[in-house]
């Protein structure tokens, strides 16, 4: 299968590591990848605020450059909602509504890919640590991808892997939500960092860079033990791929 | 106390301060939570359940002036007067009319949220008139001066250790904290104020179209007592409260006990269907509903957004908000707070007064989760925040940000230059220093900009 990419903003600039282990995973299983020149954001981060007309053209755009792959995967639920979920609610131009189902259909985010599509829970790698895992809203709820990342950590050879409390409640980032109510964000992440904590995993695993980046922000200000990775990077590292 | 939701910023920030007030909400807010859990797992039909609500209220919503008037019709064959209010000041004037033409003292209140959203008791206090909330939780905010802090439990925001010095300074009476000694105590002053008041005052639950009957659920028996025992009895009802007909009760009462306090049913369930039919026979001489629009007309009009007025006020979005269990009911700075407050305030205080409110989101979606009816709550908040937007009422830095953004976002070269410029950024930073942006790291930090990005990585992997 001929794969092709869609690697949102915070993973292109912050965490490409997530989305080279990505690759490497799916080049692993047999499947040529392919990154499609020129994409940038798929608009979320407007959208939220409020700004639809804004993002018409950028959906517009998304839809025409990915329209042709034959299969899109990214690292992130919350930009495939985006797509998936929310582009429906724009105005954008009756042409391009056939191009936007189709697209429906097949882009999916990596670990409901790797499951759901590719039928792969068990990767053979091998991690001898202890994870826990946190559901990211926009994945959990709105793409309805509980279970697919559970099954890939629970597919890992020597790896103990532990529900914390309450892994559903929001990490409290929310985009400009962070920015704009930073108070409450702050206490929100407080809290599911202390869920962390209590779980006494080392690595709190995710599946979207935001909550991972906002929760490892936390984390690390206030020199507490666990480390957030990505379920891909976790993946990528039982199998001892360099990233 | 009067709140504004444009004071939202100050509100927050001086509760999330409040340690006493967030202890006794996250309390609160993990009992219920729990509570309800429990009852709704034994309830083998919940989806069923919140779609058939769900279909309920729509039908209700989409043809509301049929039942309205259907409504209207069969109250007034049980003798029972109709009396229509357009707006807040309306309904005050008639409840005031009312009052002055029935040479009414004293009213003893049951627990109403629609009579808040009207703000009533200061209008009354103005007039001369004594008002009296019975609902223990409301009772207490009434002394205190506070307005609920939530929908169905209006004091959750205080221990009983502040109730405790509240009846203390207040009452006159002995500190305690034994919540069954508060309540004595309460019930013992407000049984007085029953038997001495002229009015009863209350809001519903239920408006039943098919038979013209009211109903209120409660648990302490003050709605029954208000009801039943003062010659005259008003209810100030929200139009949208409405259902079809008798039928339509013991499933919304089911889903609506379950979702609000982990009950099967309320203790008590009052049915209301008129006027003492004799001389001197039980309950009030006269019953009086008026019928509350105050901005729901219009809501009514709007397909996207109508959805909103299917709540049948059951406070569990609240208590299932991360939002909500952070900062308590005050802060929103309106009668109606949690995700379904942020998103009839600004429905029905406009999108000025109320643009800040729906910023108090994070659009998780615990809300939908757990709606018995099935509002999509974080769907309508993404709606009104794309209306105040539109409307012009959101900050000038950020509409410029933004459309500077989705400039960038159509035209890959600069948006790849754009966004070179933070990871270059970063190689001057220190080692191990990541990157600064104010307000967002007071207390975390950001991730680090990673110099090259994935694109150029990626193509260097693939040409090796």
């Amino acid at each position: 299968m001929k794969i092709s990419l869609f690697i949102p903003c915070l993973t292109e600039h912050l965490y490409p590591e997530s989305a080279l282990s990505m690759v490497k995973i799916l080049n692993h299983l047999g499947h040529e990848v392919e990154y499609v020149e020129n994409q940038t954001c798929c608009g979320q981060p407007a959208f939220n605020s409020g700004y639809r007309k804004e993002i018409i053209p950028i959906a517009e755009r998304f839809i025409e450059l990915f329209k042709d792959e034959e299969v899109i995967v990214a690292p992130s639920g919350s930009c495939v909602a985006m797509i998936r979920v929310f582009y429906r609610e724009l105005a954008i131009r009756k042409e391009l509504i056939p191009g936007l189902e189709a697209l429906n259909q097949k882009i999916f985010e990596f670990t409901e890919f790797l499951v759901d599509v590719l039928k792969v829970t068990r990767l053979g790698g091998r991690y001898p640590h202890k994870v826990t895992y946190h559901d990211s809203c926009h994945l959990n709820r709105e793409l309805g991808v509980r279970e697919q990342p559970r099954e890939l950590i629970r597919g890992i050879r020597d790896i103990d892997f532990v529900e914390m409390e309450k892994s559903d409640i929001c990490c409290g980032f929310g985009g400009t939500f962070s920015y704009k109510q930073k108070g409450i964000s702050i206490e929100m992440v407080k809290r599911k960092c202390k869920y962390i904590d209590e779980s006494e995993a080392d690595f709190c695993i995710g599946a979207d860079s935001s909550c991972l980046m906002n929760i490892d922000g936390y984390l690390r200000k206030h020199r507490m033990k666990a480390r957030t990775m990505h379920i891909a990077e976790l993946l990528a590292k039982s199998l001892d791929f360099e990233c | 106390m009067h709140l504004s939701p444009l004071k939202t910023k100050k509100y927050v920030k001086a509760a999330l301060k409040d340690e006493r007030v967030r202890k006794a909400v996250d309390k609160a807010t993990q009992t219920v939570i729990n509570a309800r859990k429990h009852v709704i797992d034994q309830i083998g039909y919940w989806e069923d359940l919140r779609l058939k609500n769900h279909a309920m209220k729509r039908d209700v919503i989409e043809n509301l002036a049929d039942y309205l008037q259907m409504f209207e019709s069969n109250c007034r064959k049980n003798e029972i007067q109709v009396l229509w209010a357009a707006d807040a000041l309306e309904a005050r004037q008639i409840i005031l009319d009312l009052a002055k033409k029935n040479g009414v003292k004293k009213i003893v209140k049951s627990k109403s949220l629609t009579t808040e959203e009207i703000e009533l008791n200061p209008a009354l206090q103005e007039n001369g008139i004594e008002s009296l909330e019975t609902d223990l939780g409301e009772y207490i905010v009434q002394l205190m001066d506070q307005i609920p802090s939530h929908l169905t439990m209006p004091a959750m925001h205080l221990s009983r250790q502040d109730i405790g010095r509240l009846f203390q300074e207040k009452l006159c009476v002995e500190y305690t904290d034994d919540p069954v000694a508060l309540m004595g105590i309460a019930r013992k002053i407000l049984r007085e104020h029953f038997l001495s008041s002229d009015m009863g005052l209350s809001g519903a639950n239920f408006g039943v179209a098919g038979s013209g009957v009211l109903c209120i659920l409660e648990n302490e028996a003050n709605a029954h007592l208000t009801l039943s025992l003062p010659r005259l009895h008003v209810v100030v009802m929200g139009i949208e409260k409405l259902v079809p007909d008798l039928k339509s009760v013991p499933f919304i009462l089911k889903a609506l006990a379950s979702s609000a306090t982990g009950q099967k049913s309320t203790c008590y369930v009052n049915f209301i269907g008129g006027p003492s039919r004799e001389k001197y026979g039980e309950g009030p001489e006269e019953v009086i509903v008026i019928l509350l629009d105050n901005g729901r007309s219009k809501i009514v009009k709007e397909p996207l957004l109508r959805e909103t007025l299917f709540c049948i006020r059951c406070g569990a979005c609240l208590n299932h908000c991360p939002v909500y269990q952070q900062i308590g009911g005050h802060a929103y700075g309106s009668v109606y707070m949690g995700p379904i407050g942020i998103c009839l305030t600004p429905q029905y205080l406009g999108e000025s007064e109320g643009r800040h409110s729906p910023s108090l989101c994070s659009i998780c979606g615990a809300c939908y989760d757990v709606c018995p009816v099935k509002i999509d709550m974080p769907r309508h908040i993404l709606m009104l925040r794309n209306r105040i937007v539109e409307k012009g009422y959101s900050m000038k830095a950020e509409r410029i940000g933004m459309k500077g953004w989705a400039f960038l976002t159509k035209h890959p070269m600069l948006y790849r230059l754009a966004t070179w410029f933070p990871g270059q950024f970063q190689r001057l930073l220190p080692k191990g220093m990541a990157f600064p942006a104010p307000g967002y790291t007071r207390d975390r930090v950001m991730g680090r900009f990673d110099p090259k990005g994935f694109r150029k990585r990626y193509f260097k992997l693939r040409d090796i």
